[in-house]
């Protein structure tokens, strides 16, 4: 039979297994638009601005561990789709986005709402399509998803001008993808792996480094966390790490790099070897290049060979995905006679418990003073035994978040890391808790990236989402203002409001509830009332103290052993 | 160091940009670059000529194959390859210096490809360094225009660098 572009778009979604996307509609995507209207396969969720249209694909992805996907259409849609893409890309997170385009014959005329959005988008996507016949689309789409979900992830734009999606053609929805070009590993070499196992049988101070690949990967958590007690060995996170080992589990030393923990950071400069999972090696994480690790053979474990040796010399690379080579390694290493020297191990957690008697993240909140930013954490992870989830925007109360919630389970925290969007957090919470309709969702966000995306209360509002905000609310953009406190004399250009909203009001003027928070005593009441919420969103408006600092950090240029603890 | 890569690259819209994209981004240089199909319509070589140490040309290799239309590359320079390059010139040739530029075209076996009453256009192939010395010795005759192509490599020997080696 034959189908029309925009009835293509909606075969193809359902066979996709899309049960959600997120858009706002436009000239270009009406056609689409329509058929949307007629159909009952996927939800269609309305957000208030394009951007967050990415970010909630995000968010969904991320807890779902499915494709997001996103709708916006030509011109300015599609640029207001930018920002949400370079984030999903500098953090690998699998979204498909469908844009609209001036029809096929009026491309390049400077047509209304034409932007190149194919041009644009390039170095913000990990790839992306133009379609130019109706006969394309089908296998288009597919590749797209196909692109977005496999080897790293990331997210893939298809751009359909408007004739597209009125001509119509035969539909046939191809049942395999097979891209000649596009063949990512996903088995460790077998023989890279054995030499991995002995060289972590014979490490005395080995040390696991795990990221975002380990939360992405399909098994990747259990199995870090079956690996580290295997060894017996210590396991730091990066802030795209975290939750891939539970917080109380005794292996676990906190987040590394510019704000981790002293024993983490130490660790890592101490170690002999150092295995890295899913990580990166950003320089957020490795400070000074030559002080990092700078004692350690180093494994890498990767799907992307670009990540390997781009910052430290991998000397045993592993391309693959974290799951199977996890899988692999755990199997190879329960072969072997030869067991890890169990002396070397206890003097190595000895040190380590020595840096962690340091208890770096310390603070004291007193119990009549202004109330501290890292308590509101503490108590929010008291009140959701650390199973909620967090999703934050960028700044200082990213970290606190990052330091103090303790999280116990993957896919439970959703942070703008690579590309560190204001913003972020409120549109990404959408998709968070649209995939996860019983958990409890909470922003943790500051005065200043809420009101980045502050328009997005309202489809929390028509979805009747229960999201909790919470703004450390410090009157300042405080990650900027602890920079020019630390780095330019104090002299705090532009980094204070001298208008603020009242954020409770904004609340209720968009039909949740809004407290203010300014004393100790009101934080718990004020939490549990939130925490009981089913049905509207709540926003917590905390005054906290104005001029506390991120610590322990590493200064831009030092070794990450040099850190400033307080 | 000085690195010559082949690139497979599916023969599709907006390809090159891809790839110049990668090194503009990425703050890589191309000194070079030169695309035509393969015999196998559907695929595109390119020749690319860029500069950087052991670590960049290893980045660069490991980001061209990231793209999702790159099938495959390869170092030429650490193989034992050929290059070529191919120049048209255009040089003054007025009476007195008529003979001087046809001697150097005989010289360095160019041919001329069009003549005028005030000049000669040459072409000549040729690995880079003598495409090189033949416009050093025409340049005080007076070039009046010159386009070079660019390096095209290949491996020497039997086999072959294509998407199934056989
Ligand atoms: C204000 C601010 C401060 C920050 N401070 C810190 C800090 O102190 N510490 C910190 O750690 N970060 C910090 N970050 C975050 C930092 O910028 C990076 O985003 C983060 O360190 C990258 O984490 P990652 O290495 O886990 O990489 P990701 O971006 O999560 O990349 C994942 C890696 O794993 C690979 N991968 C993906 N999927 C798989 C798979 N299935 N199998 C195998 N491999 C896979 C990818 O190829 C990639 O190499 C900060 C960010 C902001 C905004
Ligand atoms: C879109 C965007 N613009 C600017 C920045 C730079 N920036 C990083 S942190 C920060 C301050 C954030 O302030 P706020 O949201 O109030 O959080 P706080 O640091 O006070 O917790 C700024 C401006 C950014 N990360 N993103």
């Amino acid at each position: 039979m034959k189908l029309t572009g925009a009835q293509i778009f909606v075969e193809c979604l359902k066979r996709e297994g899309v049960e959600l996307i997120f858009g706002y509609p436009g000239g270009a995507v009406l056609s689409i638009y329509d058929e949307i209207f007629k159909q009952n396969h996927f939800r269609h969720v309305l957000v208030r601005h394009e951007q967050s249209a990415l970010h909630a694909a995000n968010g969904y992805a991320r807890v779902s561990g499915r494709c997001g996907v996103a709708i916006v259409t030509s011109g300015p849609g599609a640029t207001n789709a930018v920002t949400g893409l370079a984030d999903s890309y500098a953090d690998s997170v699998p979204t498909v986005c469908f844009s609209g385009q001036v029809p096929t014959n009026m491309i390049g005329n400077d047509a209304f709402q034409e932007a190149d959005t194919v041009g644009i988008t390039r170095s913000a996507t990990k790839h992306n399509f133009l379609v130019k016949r109706v006969e394309d689309l089908a296998i288009t789409i597919r590749q797209a998803f196909h692109i977005a979900t496999t080897g790293r992830q990331g997210p893939v734009l298809v751009d359909i001008p408007k004739d597209i999606t009125n001509d119509t053609c035969l539909f046939e929805y191809p049942e395999t993808v097979d891209i000649r070009s596009y063949k990512p590993v996903s088995q460790g070499h077998p023989g890279q792996v054995r030499r991995a196992a002995k060289m972590l049988l014979e490490a005395e101070r080995p040390m696991i480094y795990s990221g975002g690949g380990a939360v992405s990967s399909v098994g990747g958590a259990e199995r870090l966390t079956e690996l580290a007690s295997l060894l017996n060995a210590p396991v730091t996170n990066t802030l795209m790490g975290l939750g891939a080992i539970p917080c109380d589990d005794p292996h676990f030393l906190g987040m590394l790099g510019m704000h981790g923990t002293y024993e983490a950071n130490m660790a890592v400069t101490g170690c002999d070897l150092l295995i890295a999972i899913g990580a990166r090696f950003d320089d957020r994480v490795t400070g000074r290049l030559d002080g990092f690790a700078p004692n350690a053979k180093v494994i890498h474990i990767d799907v992307d060979p670009s990540s390997i040796s781009k910052n430290i010399h991998a000397h045993l690379p592993i391309v693959g995905d974290v799951g199977i080579v996890l899988k692999q390694l755990i199997d190879e290493l329960a072969r072997r006679e030869t067991k890890a020297d169990t002396n070397a191990l206890a003097a190595w957690w000895q040190q380590i418990d020595g840096w962690r008697g340091r208890d770096c993240l310390h603070f004291e909140q007193p119990s009549d003073g202004k109330i501290k930013p890292q308590e509101v954490i503490r108590r929010l992870h008291a009140a959701t035994a650390g199973e909620a989830i967090v999703v934050t925007d960028v700044g200082q109360h990213q970290m606190w978040a990052a330091q103090h919630y303790g999280f116990r389970k993957p896919r439970r925290w959703l942070t703008s890391g690579g590309l560190g969007t204001m913003g972020y957090g409120l549109p990404a919470a959408l998709g968070a808790q649209m995939a996860a309709p019983d958990a409890r969702t909470i922003v943790i966000t500051g005065d200043g990236s809420f009101q980045m995306c502050t328009q997005e209360l309202a489809t929390a509002f028509q979805y009747k989402l229960p999201i909790t905000v919470v703004i450390l609310n410090n009157g300042y953009l405080g990650m900027v203002r602890q920079w020019q406190e630390m780095f330019y004399q104090q002299r705090y250009s532009h980094s204070y409001f001298d208008a603020l909203p009242n954020f409770a009001k904004l609340a209720e003027a968009y039909g949740g509830i809004g407290i203010k928070v300014e004393q100790l005593d009101q934080l718990d009441g004020a939490i549990s009332r939130a925490m009981a919420e089913r049905e509207r969103f709540m926003v917590l408006d905390v005054i906290v103290e104005g001029e506390e600092n991120v610590y322990p950090m590493v200064p831009a240029g030092a070794a990450i052993n040099e850190m400033v603890l307080s | 160091m000085r690195h010559t890569l082949a690139i497979l690259v599916e023969n599709e819209a907006g390809v090159m940009t891809r790839v110049t994209g990668l090194f503009s981004a990425r703050g890589y240089n191309i000194e070079s670059l030169s695309v035509a199909p393969t015999l196998d319509e559907t695929i595109s070589r390119m020749t690319l000529v860029t500069r950087g140490d052991e670590r960049v040309i290893e980045q660069i290799n490991k980001q061209l194959n990231k793209l999702i239309p790159v099938i495959k590359t390869e170092d030429l320079s650490r193989t034992s390859h050929m290059e070529r390059e191919l120049v048209l010139v255009k040089v003054q040739a007025k009476h007195e210096t008529r003979a001087e530029v046809l001697r150097m075209a005989d010289v360095f076996r160019a041919s001329v490809v069009d003549v005028s009453e005030e000049s000669y256009t040459l072409e000549l192939t040729g690995k880079a360094g003598k495409i090189d010395a033949f416009l050093r010795m025409l340049t005080p005759l007076h070039i009046i225009e010159m386009t070079r192509t660019g390096p095209i490599g290949m491996r020497r020997g039997g086999k072959a660098f294509a998407v199934e080696e056989k």
